[in-house]
């Protein structure tokens, strides 16, 4: 099957025309307010392709479905609404999982639709045909293979009713090819039947009422906040909750910003390298409340040596997270914006004083810190793009060092203005979610931060972004190695490098203008603030190239499978035993 | 196949209410295999009302990984409801069919045992014979312990089917 050639495009066909399944489905898309379409056609989505044609929604064609699913996740996570990607049956729906298993771990929005081979096919190991609906099965909220035409508008309303209600995660809808070229005669606006879901609502006023007393109880109470405080809006109910109480507050990585990181009451990014104050309060708190965070490895490596005596508390919208990881003394199952707004009515004002002083200590006492004294690193950058910006731009990382520096030094204010493969960590997310993010919010500043390794994954979107002038910016923190392993490399397994040598780097700057996209290169200390300035203030899409010291090591850093009592905040002189943890 | 305790503690019995539509069973069974827990017995039936299905599953594993189980799965879409049963709040029963050769003592033995275990001959040809057997789990592996001497060519069991006591829903 040939992909499809871009061709003059025909008159709309007449509009009283009997629908076939591809228009039902746009329409149904256009119906649930569907803005971009993010995909690369094929032989078994021509129907679908064809029925975008005149539609209000726009298509973005992308240079690679793995950059389609990434696009349609940074969208979601930028503007709350769900993300729509369209790619065709077999390679092409199977590139795309990567970017359908990012978005199930970190609980994001996305409709995904995928061309299969015609119905009497399935089975036959047809042309381009797999069973992408199994294949795919482990990483989405739901799936559906459509087997009536006339099926269509309910699936679509289902799928986005499931999509973004709970706990958010893709939903795969697999359309073989006479589905969608197929007549339609049903109605487009049919009951939705899904027996088997329900959305857990505000909590129990019991275990939230527990949940007080318990504040009531502490004397050193911390909030842990998670990525599911962002998704259910309950940023003003948190930051309520922070001022009355005067509790300090720990973010995960995607739990930045939904309470201010420039608040003194913040004390940032818990966890494996998250600072080294943040990790004291956790482990001197008597009190973890986390809202929204499912206690990930990254920030509990040892579960035996947890929190040892503090009261743990539980906020969570998904029940399967309740005890999974860590055993709560109270949870409460429900969204967190109801939960947090209830809990605000009960809790009293408290004098959390001296545990502040407490905290303050070991802010003052282990501060994040770089230095310039060697030459250009990645911290010195990262700095820089935050004090430019100051919380104002979507900052938008890869994954490796430069994520976790990202972490520590740029600063969020609001829950969806950083964004981050948190659970999947998945190299090549960056640069294609920020094109996504850019999308949806195309007034802001979105910068992708993404490491050399990273970037070369889905650079092929330098083209979409070149095409649709998008002002996206990404600074390509250029170490010339795959960084985070060889710091473990270094660290742990006797600086016997393997496999971390990116040696046959492009010219980023050259590799940029040939997209005819402006390049800068950055590799002086002296030089940062007024190039990365003017490269922000640039209207069109900018590639910054900054090459930094290639050896760095991202500190503090606690070791796999250890607690965070084992914390290496300065570079060890001697050389680790090998984690227990798992990466 | 006798069991020992320690195995018997650690043998689940998972009453399943689901939608009867195609890959609900693979989606069922991700959320076991991903955790590396292993099903011994499946049986899925229609229910009542023909829009769903019910599945009884028999796994063997630790309390922890099946309440984690038992929550992924009722997180599916396609999951109306899933629940753990014992023997105190459900009642169970399982059917075997056993082959033997048709020699003349095997007919006399197994009519003998057939009379005590409730089990019948619902097949004789001149080759073989054939065994029913409806009870419990227990009495089957009873039933099956002591046909074991007259030779047991083939077996076929049913895994068990549960349904809740009283008016609680299976």
């Amino acid at each position: 099957m040939i992909k499809k050639a871009k061709k003059k495009t025909s008159k709309k066909p007449a509009s009283k025309k009997q629908l076939n399944g591809a228009e039902a489905l746009v329409k149904c898309l256009e119906n649930h307010g569907v803005e971009y379409i993010f995909g690369l056609p094929g032989g078994s989505v021509i129907p679908i392709f064809d029925a975008l044609v005149g539609s209000k929604i726009k298509l973005i064609l992308t240079r690679h479905e793995q950059g389609a699913t990434h696009m349609a996740d940074g969208y979601a996570r930028a503007t709350g609404k769900p993300g729509v990607a369209l790619v065709t049956s077999g390679p092409g729906s199977t590139n795309a999982v990567t970017g359908i298993m990012t978005a199930h771990m970190d609980s994001v929005p996305m409709i995904v639709l995928t061309g299969q081979t015609i119905s009497p096919m399935l089975g036959k190991d047809a042309f381009q045909e797999a069973d992408i609906s199994g294949i795919s099965m482990p990483v989405v909220k739901h799936s559906y293979l459509v087997k009536k035409t006339n099926d269509l508008p309910r699936i679509v309303k289902e799928a986005f009713y499931i999509t973004n209600t709970g706990r958010p995660g893709p939903v795969l809808i697999d359309l073989p090819k006479d589905i969608t070229s197929g007549s339609f005669k049903g109605s487009l606006n049919p009951k939705m039947d899904i027996p088997g879901y329900s959305v857990p609502g505000k909590g129990n006023q019991k275990d939230i009422a527990k949940v007080a007393q318990l504040f009531k109880a502490s004397k050193k109470p911390l909030l842990l906040i998670g990525h599911g405080a962002a998704i259910a809006n309950a940023e003003h109910a948190v930051r309520a909750l922070v001022e009355k109480l005067k509790v300090p507050v720990v973010n995960t990585l995607l739990g930045k910003g939904v309470f201010p990181e420039s608040s003194p009451l913040n004390l940032g990014m818990l966890g494996m390298h998250g600072t080294a104050y943040a990790n004291k309060a956790l482990i001197n708190c008597d009190l973890i409340c986390s809202i929204g965070s499912r206690w990930d490895d990254r920030i509990n490596g040892n579960n035996d040596e947890f929190c040892i005596g503090a009261t743990k508390i539980h906020i969570d919208i998904d029940p399967a997270e309740i005890g999974k990881i860590v055993q709560p003394d109270v949870s409460v199952v429900g969204d967190a914006r109801f939960v947090v707004e209830e809990l605000l009515k009960l809790v009293e004002p408290q004098d959390t004083g001296k545990w502040l002083q407490e905290v303050d200590f070991y802010r003052k006492e282990f501060p994040l810190k770089y230095s310039d004294d060697e030459g250009l690193t990645a911290q010195k950058v990262i700095d820089e793009l935050y004090q430019i910006t100051k919380g104002k731009a979507t900052v938008v990382t890869d994954v490796g060092q430069h994520q976790m520096w990202a972490a520590q030094f740029c600063l969020a204010e609001h829950g969806n203005k950083f964004i981050s493969s948190g659970g999947a960590g998945t190299m090549g997310f960056g640069f294609p979610a920020a094109i996504g993010a850019q999308f949806g919010n195309p007034k802001d500043l979105v910068v992708a931060i993404c490491g050399d390794g990273g970037f070369q994954m889905t650079l092929c979107e330098l083209a979409t972004a070149a095409i649709h002038k998008l002002p996206v910016k990404v600074i390509v923190i250029d170490n010339k190695y795959l960084g985070m392993v060889r710091q473990w490399q270094e660290l742990f397994f006797g600086n016997r490098l393997s496999g971390v040598d990116l040696e046959g780097n492009p010219d980023f700057v050259k590799l940029a203008e040939s997209y005819g996209i402006k390049g800068v290169h950055i590799d002086k200390v002296e030089d940062v603030h007024k190039k990365l300035t003017a490269a922000l203030n640039h209207k069109g899409p900018v590639v910054i190239h900054a090459e930094v010291i290639k050896e760095g090591n991202v500190f503090p850093m606690v070791p796999a499978g250890k607690s965070a009592h084992h914390i290496i905040i300065e570079p060890p002189t001697t050389q680790l035993e090998k984690p227990t943890g798992s990466t | 196949m006798a069991k020992s305790n320690i195995k018997k503690k650690d043998t689940h019995t998972i009453s399943m209410l689901v939608a009867n539509k195609p890959g609900v069973l693979v989606r069922v069974a991700l959320v076991f295999a991903r955790r590396a827990y292993n099903i011994d017995a499946l049986v899925v039936s229609p229910a009542v009302n023909p829009r769903y299905s019910r599945m009884t599953i028999t796994a063997k594993g630790d309390p922890d990984t099946l309440d984690q189980i038992i929550k992924q799965a009722s997180k599916l879409i396609d999951m109306i409801h899933a629940e753990e049963h014992s023997d105190v709040d459900a009642t169970h029963r399982e059917l075997a069919l056993l082959k033997l050769k048709a020699t003349a003592a095997n007919k006399s033995a197994v009519a003998k045992l057939a009379k005590k275990f409730h089990a019948r001959i619902i097949n004789e040809s001149k080759d073989a014979i054939i065994v029913e057997q409806t009870g419990t789990t227990e009495d089957l592996d009873a039933f099956e312990a002591l046909l074991k001497k007259c030779g047991i060519i083939e077996m076929v069991r049913s895994g068990k089917l549960v349904m809740a006591k009283g008016k609680e829903e299976t």
